[in-house]
């Protein structure tokens, strides 16, 4: 036990100021007496806030009428997040994190100028979510859309204010302390050997396992459309046309190949829609979902061994512009068309666990169903990355951690208005699987009318009308969620922009949308995986340390494609439809990393001596290692077939022992087999998932209850050093911040150390 | 306000704006290390663009950078 902690103030000696220059931070007591002054505009803003929020919360919640406004949503949605930032982050900040704005950040102390650079809060908040949201929050809350609107909304909100964001705000600032520290760095250091080893091939698997199911989505996506293969497809020469533009042509033009790339995407969509006119044009881009399969591990293997200025970076580029861009338009048309929402607050799925886009009951199941944007356990690797480094000042943590994840919350729950506002028995129809639609409208039409949901009527003219007005030869059983929040996207960007004439385009814009980021998620997972590989592998064979040797890449690489390769090809032939088996261990996986990340914080709060605050992190974590677990144990030990992965396995061994050459939806031998097959590997993973993060949360709780008897523990953050900037905190400045910023100002700038931006 | 102050206030705005938007874009990474190297090893010449931004995918093709699901 060496040094103890005592609050922030015990730096002080180090951390005097330059007598030269004007102060550093905001004196702490006048902005405690900022915050506590509650002027009459104040206090009525603040009001005005919680009533709104209170309506929008009664209609959605308590009022039951035949249809919902989805303005409610967003009202309900923004008030909350409001509230939660203002008084919730506070606490946290006040009480557990304490940060200290007249110690240097690590962007100040360790600066480069390149990876470790000071940056502009508002940019690098903007940097942060684009580096935070992706399909992940677009894909959950379609699917959890089957159990009402009312259970998706409640988790969203509730989840991202106690757990999402506060684990994304304190791994963010722990990062920071600890120079930029990686979440597996700082498992190993605060839990030792066992713990982080554990950590660290858990985070392994579980980007395995992310990266196929998120392939998977994509796939179900483009499978038999040509459309959208043939505009997909051309973001590959797009890419490629913007990497040559910026290494030969026009180097750091950022913004203006973003553009350009930009303008060529929309012409891909337009001329993808000719194309699939064309006879020669759908003969060629009409592709099983086993080919495009392939076609994305080989793609996979490709971008993830090429140098990342040809293909990487430029995608990168334009899937941040799209995703900035895309969300700013879907918020706006959300507010000016509001949808009416049909359907109920909580069906009758939540409770018996019977609903055919997902199995089983609102707990634990919804819960692992909304990863992210309510809790992503990703996010605390990004959290501990690239951010942290680019931090300016400490304080600005609280603004792009947990602001940023609010603000990802919101798109979640954009996502959900978008699912719910198509029509029920669409809505069913595209999400079941092919298994229970024989992919057929007239099977479609006998399925959803034969699920008895009240109010719900399909006919075979709804179906085929919608196919025809989003572009595509058939909605049936288009299963993953990405298609459905399309044709979402679509109906309410139509009644702002074009019309039904526009849907097509608009169906296919948003699955582009979706499909930039997911093949920029597997590309970039493949990267990071195999450089994680490469590093564990090193631990043996010393030789793969180094990333610069081609042939270690290259093995590395083929490991880790053919590790996600092989989930993806047995999601898109499995006899049982493929997403609804394996999504929800993509969730469960998600969650279990964000156990991970909560322990390791949880952790560092004790040795930190903070026990009267421990809950903060201690009670999203109890909360995610009991759903995690409890969903984990039912897929793996639940009689039910349709739940636990190993009753299904057993079963369909049963019926081959048996003679049987159909079972349940696998209609021949070599399918029956592969139901075996493919349940003992998810029925492992679900294993594998949970002994590990079982170890990591065990060896967290030991290093508390170390910390508790002792009082503290060892000091891991980086030694303080002073700070010589200043800048505000939050979005805006508050006046005691701005009364500095002009001090700074007058400073000349020759004795000015300079910060970034401006 | 009069008109003229009302386009300023507007133009400034939007060159805030913009400003903005080609910072989340990472459009100013190249400023910012010229910004750093002048302030911290005023001898040596900085990179030029062309060597900067090779350095820059240079450096991420050693250290990946993970994307969100």
């Amino acid at each position: 036990m060496s040094k103890k902690q005592n609050g922030s103030h015990r730096h002080a000696d180090v951390l005097a100021t330059d007598p030269d220059l004007p102060a550093v931070a905001v004196d702490p007591q006048q902005a405690e007496a900022e915050d506590r002054r509650w002027t009459p505009a104040k206090i009525a803003l603040w009001v005005g806030v919680a009533l709104l929020g209170g309506i929008a919360w009664t209609i959605l919640a308590i009022v039951r009428g035949e249809t919902v406004n989805a303005i409610w949503f967003v009202f309900a949605a923004v008030c909350t997040y409001l509230i939660a930032y203002r008084f919730y982050s506070k606490f946290i900040e006040r009480n557990l994190l304490k940060p200290d704005d007249r110690r240097a950040t690590p962007a100040e102390y360790k600066a480069d100028g390149k990876d470790y650079a000071a940056t502009d809060r508002r940019v690098l908040f903007g940097h942060h979510f684009a580096a935070i949201a992706g399909a992940g929050p677009l894909v959950g809350p379609v699917l959890a859309a089957q159990m009402g609107y009312l259970p998706g909304t409640l988790w969203i909100i509730i989840g991202v204010i106690f757990a999402g964001a506060v684990q994304d705000y304190l791994v963010m600032f722990f990062s920071m302390r600890r120079g930029g520290r990686s979440l597996g760095q700082m498992a190993r250091e605060e839990l030792g050997v066992i713990g982080g080893t554990a950590a660290l091939i858990a985070t392994l698997t579980i980007m395995i396992i992310i990266v196929a199911i998120l392939a998977l989505v994509v796939v179900n996506a483009l499978g038999e459309s040509p459309w959208g293969v043939f505009s997909v497809s051309m973001t590959i020469p797009i890419a490629l046309f913007m990497g040559v533009y910026l290494r030969y042509l026009r180097p750091g033009r950022v913004t203006e190949v973003s553009l350009i790339g930009f303008v060529l995407l929309l012409l891909a969509i337009v001329g993808g829609g000719w194309i699939a006119e064309t006879a020669w044009g759908a003969e060629l881009f009409t592709l099983d979902r086993i080919t495009i399969a392939w076609g994305i591990i080989i793609y996979g293997f490709i971008a993830a061994i090429l140098p990342v200025w040809l293909l990487l970076a430029p995608r990168d580029y334009l899937s941040t512009f799209m995703k900035i861009g895309t969300i700013i338009m879907l918020a706006v048309a959300i507010v000016i068309t509001r949808p009416e929402i049909t359907v109920p607050a909580i069906t009758p799925y939540a409770t018996s666990g019977a609903g055919p886009v997902v199995a089983g009951t609102l707990f634990p199941f919804l819960f692992v169903t909304i990863a992210c944007g309510a809790l992503s356990g990703f996010h605390a690797l990004i959290s501990s990355g690239t951010t942290p480094k680019m931090i300016e000042k400490e304080r600005q943590t609280r603004f792009i951690g947990y602001g940023g994840m609010l603000m990802e919350s919101f798109v979640a729950i954009m996502a959900l208005v978008a699912a719910l506002s198509i029509d029920r028995g669409i809505y069913f129809a595209m999400n079941s699987s092919a298994a229970a639609t024989d992919g057929t409208i007239e099977g479609a039409v006998a399925f959803v009318n034969g699920l008895g949901l009240t109010g719900v009527n399909l006919t075979q003219e709804a179906l085929s009308t919608m196919a025809s007005n989003v572009g595509e030869e058939s909605i049936v059983s288009r299963t993953g969620g990405a298609p459905t929040l399309a044709v979402g996207i679509a109906q309410i960007m139509q009644g702002v922009f074009g019309g039904s004439g526009m849907m097509a385009f608009w169906y296919h814009f948003a699955i582009m949308f979706e499909a930039l980021f997911i093949l920029t998620a597997v590309d970039a997972g493949t990267r990071v995986a195999r450089f994680m590989l490469q590093d564990s592998i090193g631990n043996l064979v010393p030789r793969f340390r180094d990333t610069s040797w081609r042939a270690g890449a290259w093995i590395c690489t083929a490991i880790m494609v053919a590790g996600w390769g092989a989930i993806l090809i047995m999601g898109v032939t499995d006899p049982l439809g493929g997403i609804n088996t394996l999504f929800p261990l993509f969730g469960i996986a998600n969650q279990l990393l964000a156990a991970i990340a909560l322990a390791v914080c949880m952790a560092i709060c004790a040795k930190r001596g903070l026990f009267k605050f421990l809950w903060i992190p201690a009670l999203p974590l109890a909360f995610a290692a009991v759903v995690t677990i409890t969903a984990s144990f039912l897929k793996i030990f639940s009689p039910v077939p349709a739940i636990g992965y190993w009753a299904q396995h057993t079963a369909f061994k049963n019926a081959l022992a048996a003679g049987e050459e159909s079972f349940g939806t696998a209609k021949t031998v070599p399918a029956m087999e592969a139901v075996v097959r493919n349940t003992a590997i998810q029925g492992t993973l679900s294993i594998i998932f949970v002994v590990l993060s079982i170890i990591v949360i065990a060896t967290a709780i030991l290093a508390t209850i170390k910390a508790f008897r002792n009082g503290g523990g060892t000091e891991t953050e980086d030694a303080a050093v002073a700070s010589r900037i200043f800048a505000p905190a939050g979005l805006m400045a508050t006046p005691a911040e701005k009364e500095l910023e002009s001090q700074w100002a007058a400073v000349e700038p020759g004795r000015r150390p300079a910060r970034t931006g401006h | 306000m009069s008109v003229p102050q009302v386009l300023h206030r507007a133009r400034d705005t939007a060159r805030e704006l913009a400003w903005l938007f080609k910072g989340v874009m990472g459009e100013n990474a190249y400023q910012a290390y010229l910004d750093h190297h002048e302030r911290t090893h005023p001898g040596g010449p900085p990179m030029t663009v062309r060597e900067f931004w090779r350095d820059k995918t240079d450096r991420q093709d050693a250290n990946p950078e993970g994307r969100c699901c």
